[in-house]
């Protein structure tokens, strides 16, 4: 499985802070993207935001990477502590 | 020789960390700090309180990163990160970095990477509640991008 979390405002926008995909779902965030907006076309005006930042297991992923069972994935608006 | 990071509810204290960052280190000749502080006004709105969110698990790791580029820069003996989460009120400390140097050049530029990573990187969002009702997510400066890029 590939663990989905959403964070912040983002969170709230789709009323969900996180669920499971199964892996033979999706390869890549691309897919990931895709495969949540089939599931829940209301999302799409959020996912598709370019400001949104993604995270794999932690660390930032500017381009389209592969995603595997296990991995964590997290999608957030831009940071704003300090 | 002392660095940390610390994500934490409770607040701190500039005085105990001014002096975990000299401790022992006569070398020590220049320490620099910056205390982030809840503020009264942002974007023309009154604020009263104000909650910090991050990603548990990912935000201790940025920190550690943006710490250790600091440390490949810089000549360090000292670099303190302390951010708070939860609750805030109008004054309250918010985040405090703190880099000792045998030189202020380092400890001034150091201290400044610091800042300007965590607010471009590390993930925290702060979620204000405003004088005249409701809760507001903070946006994020472009300006605050500029000066990450700087370096």
């Amino acid at each position: 499985m590939i663990q989905v979390l959403f964070l912040a405002q983002l969170r709230e926008q789709l009323g969900v802070a996180e669920l499971q995909v199964a892996a033979d779902s999706v390869v890549s965030i691309a897919t990931l993207k895709h495969y949540l907006v089939i599931n829940h076309p209301e999302w799409e005006r959020f996912l598709s935001n370019s400001k949104l930042l993604v995270a794999v297991n932690h660390q930032y992923v500017k381009t389209d990477v592969a995603i595997t069972s296990g991995d964590e994935i997290a999608f957030f608006p831009p940071v704003t502590g300090g | 020789m002392s660095f940390s990071i610390s994500v934490q509810t409770q607040d701190f204290d500039v005085g105990r960390e001014y002096t975990e960052l000299i401790k022992d280190d006569t070398a020590a000749g220049a320490v620099v700090f910056f205390v982030g502080r809840v503020r009264d006004l942002n974007n023309a709105r009154d604020v009263t309180s104000m909650s910090l969110e991050h990603y548990p698990g990912m935000t201790e790791k940025i920190l550690q990163q943006i710490m250790d580029n600091a440390k490949t820069r810089w000549d360090l003996i000292s670099a303190h990160i302390v951010h708070r989460v939860g609750e805030l009120q109008l004054g309250d400390q918010i985040v405090f970095v703190g880099v000792a140097s045998a030189h202020r050049e380092h400890a001034f530029q150091a201290a400044e990477f610091l800042m300007d990573f965590l607010k471009t990187k590390a993930p925290f969002w702060k979620k204000e509640s405003i004088k005249t009702g409701g809760l507001i997510w903070v946006d994020a400066k472009e300006g605050d991008e500029e000066r990450a890029h700087r370096w």
